[in-house]
């Protein structure tokens, strides 16, 4: 036990050293990843909200044909720019600018008046996200305006406007900023495990194939210490910058989403310690298992080159869960938190939205992940003592 | 013979030793003994098998067949009794780099279960012996080969080991290095110890060795001391003798 403290702190004093690895380990990820995804989420935040509820600004050609319709529009938060251009300099007009344009044709006023269809034109580039959202509601406004003019006509005319509603279709939209948000919520959780993993990558690689190539494996053989006992010291290594990181990343978090309205996400206000050490303790039993796959996946290969490549393709395993997640929606049940890494996004999400799992839930994702740690340490261990290690 | 116990104390004895990797066999039934108070020369061409026969005998790889033992304890039954008795320098001779030559040493005598104040201590007189006050306390990661080696070294004989292995030492050392390394080998043997080292320099050996075990294509051709090697061989230099004995047909072209 003792060879495994002594393997251990010296790992850690050399990882302490080495400026790169630790400019990785404890600024990179801790601070650059908060910082992207935090801009991330305040911008889908700004987007969704703003299309669907806030104020929009409608560049309008020849205003002066379609007075009452504008004024209308205006009644629902639509900013009218009133412009003076022909059809070409409308369109011209649109290159340069982002939001939509409408324009009145001239015989706007005179077909209305006369009870036939009156066009209008609105021209909007839809590739970019936001004018579609406020192109649909443009249309719908104008549509209401319609509707009401065409309702008011029968009622001229002496018959019931229900006669051109048969049907009464209610869309309701159950979509909310949470769920819109839903894919950038599932990177934080992508995040905090990335980051995690990417902190023991050094020692991880450092216990076969750095030791190798530098060719200190060879003397390190030669003590009389157990070869399973420098794997798990070098193990214990990584777990410990790791943990290091998730509690600097999950800090960070905190401090970055405070700042950028959570509740508009459905997520907890509250990002404060206490959520911040159950998300830490939610993905620590995570840890084990990541030192010790890369471990493994690091001892079969030749060079720490062909290692680093290796182990950074299976940094991404962990993800595929979440990917899957986001994509189909997936919610909580005792058989998804078996699966490790997308049990910790659940109790993650979960946390953050302020309605914390079942305690068997969580006792589930920490008993598997931690089982599966151990079968992969002791492989990982079984390994060492392998003469292929030499290469 | 019998099992470990019976064995000889105060020598490194290697008996049959066998060891294939893949389809190539390495060594084939190496038998060699080195013994205490003496530095045995273990020779050949590159390839010959040295290094396979010294990493079975520190416990790195094991042999197919035959068996090896260590101040009697055998290297297949008690690896880690085997290891505490043996200080191994092995090819290559990789340090932290991100240790100091200090560190690199202490922490091999830690490992080897010595306490902190003993690990200081035999750290500081190896780095006083070996000349690597200049740079004892700066860290590896820019040291020379030279530098290397005696770090490796000092590492290796932190716990004061009966035995001690060598895989080439000289490898890339300057003269004054190599001065060094003599001194302190000869010194060694002086305290009673068994120096096994490897070599493929002939004026090297000649310099150091007591003894000298000739290994050509896995085998060992002769095991003599370095008088009678010369005789054997019929010639008074022990280059030709070498030549000779590896490639007794003198075809020239090496095994």
């Amino acid at each position: 036990m003792k060879s495994i403290w002594l393997v251990l702190r010296k790992e850690l004093r050399e990882t302490l050293r080495d400026r790169r690895s630790l400019f990785t380990t404890l600024v990179v990820g801790p601070l650059l990843m908060p910082a992207l995804i935090g801009t991330v989420i305040f911008m889908a935040i700004r987007h969704g909200g703003a299309v669907h509820t806030g104020p929009i600004t409608l560049t309008v050609a020849h205003a002066e044909r379609a007075p009452r319709l504008l004024d209308f529009l205006r009644q629902y938060q639509v900013r009218v720019r009133p412009v003076n251009a022909d059809r070409a300099r409308a369109r011209r007009m649109l290159e340069r600018q982002q939001g939509p344009l409408l324009y009145v044709p001239r015989d706007f006023g005179a077909r209305l008046a006369a009870g036939k269809p009156a066009p209008l034109r609105l021209y909007a580039n839809e590739s970019n996200r936001s004018v579609q959202g406020k192109v649909e509601r443009l249309s719908s406004l104008i549509g209401l305006y319609g509707g009401t003019i065409a309702r008011l006509r029968l009622v001229a005319r002496g018959l019931d406007p229900q006669l051109l509603a048969p049907i009464a279709l209610h869309p309701i939209d159950t979509s909310t900023p949470q769920s819109r948000a839903a894919l950038t919520l599932g990177m934080l959780s992508y995040a905090i495990v990335f980051t995690m993993l990417m902190s023991g990558l050094y020692i991880a690689i450092d216990t076969t194939a750095g030791e190798r190539e530098r060719g200190s494996l060879e003397p390190l053989l030669t003590v009389p210490v157990e070869r399973e006992h420098l794997v798990y010291g070098k193990m214990l290594a990584a777990c410990v910058m790791m943990l290091v990181s998730l509690i600097l990343t999950v800090a960070a978090f905190a401090v970055t989403l405070r700042h950028i309205g959570l509740a508009r996400l459905g997520m907890s206000a509250n990002f404060g310690p206490g959520v911040a050490a159950g998300i830490v303790f939610g993905c620590l039993p995570l840890i084990p298992a990541g030192a010790a796959l890369m471990t493994l996946v690091a001892s079969y290969t030749r060079s720490y080159r062909e290692a680093q490549t290796y182990v950074g393709l299976v940094l991404l395993v962990p993800t595929l869960p979440l990917i899957f997640a986001s994509i189909l929606g997936l919610q909580p049940r005792a058989a998804l938190m078996a699966v490790p890494s997308l049990s910790q996004h659940f109790i993650i999400m979960s946390l953050l939205r302020g309605q914390p799992l079942p305690g068997g839930y969580v006792a589930i994702s920490a008993a598997v992940s931690l089982a599966l740690g151990a079968v992969l340490v002791y492989l990982a261990g079984r390994l060492y003592r392998r003469e292929r290690l030499l290469g | 013979m019998g099992p470990g116990r019976e064995r000889h104390a105060g020598m490194i004895e290697a008996r049959a030793l066998s060891k294939r990797f893949g389809a190539l066999t390495a060594i084939d039934g190496v038998s060699l003994r080195a013994a205490d108070g003496s530095i045995t020369g273990l020779l050949g061409p590159n390839g010959a098998g040295k290094s396979t026969t010294l990493r079975i005998l520190y416990t790195v790889l094991r042999p197919d067949g035959g068996e090896a033992w260590i101040d009697g304890t055998s290297v297949l039954a008690q690896p880690l009794e085997a290891r505490r008795r043996m200080g191994v320098l092995p090819h290559g001779a990789g340090v932290y780099p991100n240790l100091t030559a200090r560190e690199n040493i202490e922490y091999f005598g830690a490992l080897h279960g010595l306490s902190r104040a003993v690990c200081r201590s035999r750290a500081a007189q190896l780095i006083a012996r070996l000349e690597m006050a200049s740079f004892a306390d700066r860290p590896a990661k820019g040291f020379s080969q030279g530098e290397r080696v005696k770090t490796a070294l000092a590492r290796a004989l932190v716990h004061q080991p009966r035995n001690v292995l060598l895989d080439e030492p000289t490898n890339g050392l300057d003269v004054m290095a190599v001065r060094t390394l003599r001194r302190l080998l000869g010194e060694l043997r002086d305290e009673g110890r068994c120096i096994l080292f490897s070599s493929h320099v002939m004026p090297e050996v000649a310099a150091l060795c007591d003894h000298v075990i000739v290994i050509a294509g896995g085998r060992v051709v002769v095991q003599a001391g370095l008088e009678e090697l010369k005789a054997r061989a019929g010639t008074a230099s022990l280059e030709e003798a070498f030549v000779r004995l590896i490639d007794p047909d003198g075809a020239g072209d090496g095994p």
